[in-house]
């Protein structure tokens, strides 16, 4: 990590309950979430999260129900407050905020869009998007025209006039997404945007997410409860369960090296030769040079099944950027199609 | 001897009740019993009451034991001192106060008796127009006016409209901005519903006699007053209701986006409560019109006039038409409002 982390969260904490501050010394001295919940009837909602979020990636950050991910969102910009810790937004600590600096940041820094698309259902769809425009103090002719634009952008020109509730549930989210693209803000928050849509439109909108996302390179939070969803967005992957963060990493590796049952078990339902890449199963080079063809670094193991026809006496020379990278022999890429268990991690390795 | 003699004497509080010893005014009761006890001396030797006769200790059976005890006719007068002590005070804070609605009352009442009916009746269709944008109910409204000028009960319809015009804006300009704060506020919340719980079922009549003491009969805030505390509950009650309601969703998007506590109030949660707030305009708008009726009694002109004379003279139809003529009224404006309220319901529903 060559350059300074966009958005960079330092030991936070959050506990629900009436007396916080003293629940947290009980959890600073060692008391666990079950513990605290019986005995002082506080819940810890997060606990020690340190995460740092590199400029115009996508860190996605994945748990199931209850694991305190949409909590974990909301304190970026502060729409819930820490108990304790830090959040740290190019290099300034948005806890230190007050209310205007506070505001100034949600207008001009981040961007939300949201799990029920949270539209205001009494203005139209072209108001909907230019809302963050208006907000900001702008004039209604530049915020059209910022709506207008990433409206046509997302796929929805045509239906400026219309109102929300006259849109499908995938075209609603669009105008989500317009909205949260017209602010201009460098960082894109996303609470399990796509989770109330069903699967199909799900994958569109993923599409359409990755290729906003090559064009404009924003710091992009994803939060999701779908693995698939989080493999195929992320560059940088954030576990979550019950409030503490289990692992995080490049997605391949943790999907190569689960360090706990947990992510054991989430990573053993996945379609692993569609998500692994070359690059995550090559080998280094070792001077052979019998190969059966040439593929690229950043193809998916899929890809070359199809390709060997399944022989597993193969092996592949790997380039990337016309560089020679590495080699792929198909008993490595058989292998890693099977989970490995946390402990053998390492041998395998 | 009173039944509960013993009691004070067992107490040793005997003293104590016969040193401050006030012969208020006799009680009717007691100069019945009095002037029977002259005319039949055999009465005097009063038997001890049975056990089974033992009556509730009220004041007034206190009283006959011991006179330092007041009697309930002492505590209503108590009552009565004490608003007539403060009466001043508070006629001098709530008389300049309350100037604006009596201008009002009168103005609106001037206005709309200056313009002639057929200027008038347009005009009131002209807004039922921009109101409804719907056919079947200007011709509803022109027909009920047509007939209430037909059989010249005109200008006090019209004389009624006008009061519930002015004190149904009263109502709103007060109760919306209430409705807001005590969205806002849990605490203002607690504090608010008993009141207006009070507010709503205190017999309507009794809303009049302390009005009648603070202001004079002539002036119309008198009867406006009435009108107001009787009618501002349901648009506060739902302004607070429909702020409450707003989505929370939308809410937490509004504050993502780093909306200002203005924006969000007019942006947002006014534009979403606006079905609320209307449906209690229209429950405010029939409970005026309840009210007028009943504040002729204080020379609230209008229909309710007319039905006053109807049960002071005993005559049947005048009583019965000008009822029927409320009636009406009521229809109409429950009509229009409830279709404004339909319209803009469609124009947000989610």
């Amino acid at each position: 990590m060559t350059n300074d982390p966009k958005v960079s969260i330092r030991g936070l904490y959050k506990i629900f309950g009436n007396d916080p501050q003293n629940a947290l010394q009980h959890v600073y001295n060692g008391m666990g979430k079950t513990e605290l919940l019986e005995t002082h009837g506080h819940v810890l909602g997060l606990q020690d999260i340190n995460v740092d979020m590199q400029p115009n990636e996508v860190t996605v950050i994945m748990g199931l129900s209850g694991s305190g991910k949409s909590t974990l969102i909301r304190h970026l910009n502060r729409l819930i407050e820490p108990t304790a810790g830090e959040v740290i937004v190019d290099g300034e600590n948005v806890l230190d905020y007050d209310e205007a600096a506070l505001r100034q940041l949600r207008q001009q820094k981040m961007s939300m869009v949201f799990q029920k698309f949270a539209l205001l259902p009494h203005r139209t769809v072209l108001q909907n998007a230019g809302m963050s425009r208006i907000v900001r103090g702008e004039d209604e002719e530049t915020a059209n025209l910022a709506g207008q634009k990433w409206l046509d952008r997302v796929g929805l020109g045509g239906f400026e006039g219309q109102y929300p509730h006259q849109l499908s549930g995938g075209m609603q989210q669009r105008v989500g997404i317009a909205r949260a693209l017209a602010s201009d803000s460098d960082i894109m928050l996303m609470d399990e945007a796509f989770s109330a849509l069903d699967p199909l439109i799900r994958t569109d909108m993923q599409d359409l997410l990755l290729e906003l996302q090559q064009d404009l390179h924003k710091t992009i939070v994803f939060i999701t409860h779908d693995l698939d969803e989080a493999l195929k967005l992320a560059d940088h992957l954030v576990i979550l369960k019950d409030g503490y963060v289990v692992q995080q990493g490049e997605p391949q590796d943790i999907l190569l090296n689960p360090n706990d049952p947990y992510i054991e078990d989430f990573v053993s339902d996945i379609n692993r030769a569609r998500v692994l890449r070359v690059r995550s199963v090559m080998k280094p080079l070792n001077g052979a040079d019998s190969f059966a063809g040439v593929v690229d670094a950043n193809d998916n193991l899929e890809k070359l099944i199809e390709l060997s026809g399944g022989d597993t006496t193969y092996a592949y020379k790997v380039q990337q950027d016309g560089q020679d990278v590495g080699i792929l022999d198909m008993k490595d890429l058989v292998r890693a199609l099977v989970p490995a268990h946390a402990s053998e991690s390492t041998v395998t390795r | 001897m009173a039944a509960y003699d013993g009691l004070f004497q067992t107490l040793g509080l005997s003293d104590w009740c016969d040193q401050n010893k006030t012969d208020g005014p006799m009680t009717m009761a007691e100069l019945l019993a009095q002037s029977g006890k002259k005319s039949d001396d055999t009465a005097s030797a009063e038997p001890a009451t049975s056990f089974w006769d033992t009556p509730f200790p009220s004041l007034d059976e206190l009283n006959q034991s011991c006179k330092s005890i007041a009697r309930t006719r002492d505590m209503t007068s108590w009552v009565e001192e004490l608003f007539l002590s403060v009466k001043d005070t508070l006629k001098f804070v709530l008389d300049p106060l309350t100037q604006p609605l009596s201008w009002a009352l009168d103005g609106s009442l001037w206005l709309f008796q200056a313009l002639p009916w057929f200027v008038m009746i347009p005009l009131l269709l002209l807004v039922v127009w921009a109101a409804t944008r719907s056919w079947a109910l200007i011709g509803f409204v022109a027909v009920s006016f047509l007939f209430l000028s037909f059989i010249d009960h005109y200008v006090p319809a019209i004389q009624t409209l006008s009061i519930i015009f002015v004190c149904t804006g009263f109502c709103v300009a007060l109760g919306v901005p209430i409705g807001i704060l005590m969205s806002r506020s849990n605490a203002l919340q607690r504090f608010a519903i008993p009141v207006l719980d009070m507010l709503q079922t205190l017999p309507t009549f009794v809303y009049l006699i302390p009005l009648i003491f603070l202001f004079s009969v002539t002036e119309s805030k008198l009867y406006g007053i009435a009108i107001i505390l009787y009618a501002i509950v349901p648009v506060i009650r739902l302004t607070d209701l429909g702020i409450r309601l707003v989505d929370r969703d939308v809410i937490e998007a509004a504050d993502a986006f780093g909306m200002s506590t203005r924006q969000k109030l007019f942006g947002v949660q006014i534009p979403l409560a606006l079905p609320n707030i209307m449906a209690g305009v229209n429950q405010t708008i029939m409970m005026s019109l309840a009210m007028v009726v009943i504040a002729s009694l204080v020379s609230a002109p209008g229909l309710g006039v007319l039905v006053l004379r109807g049960i002071r003279n005993l005559e049947l139809g005048v009583g019965l038409v000008s009822g029927l003529c409320i009636v009406l009224l009521a229809i109409v404006l429950d009509r229009v409002t409830k279709a404004s309220l339909s319209r803009i319901n469609a124009a947000q529903q989610h």
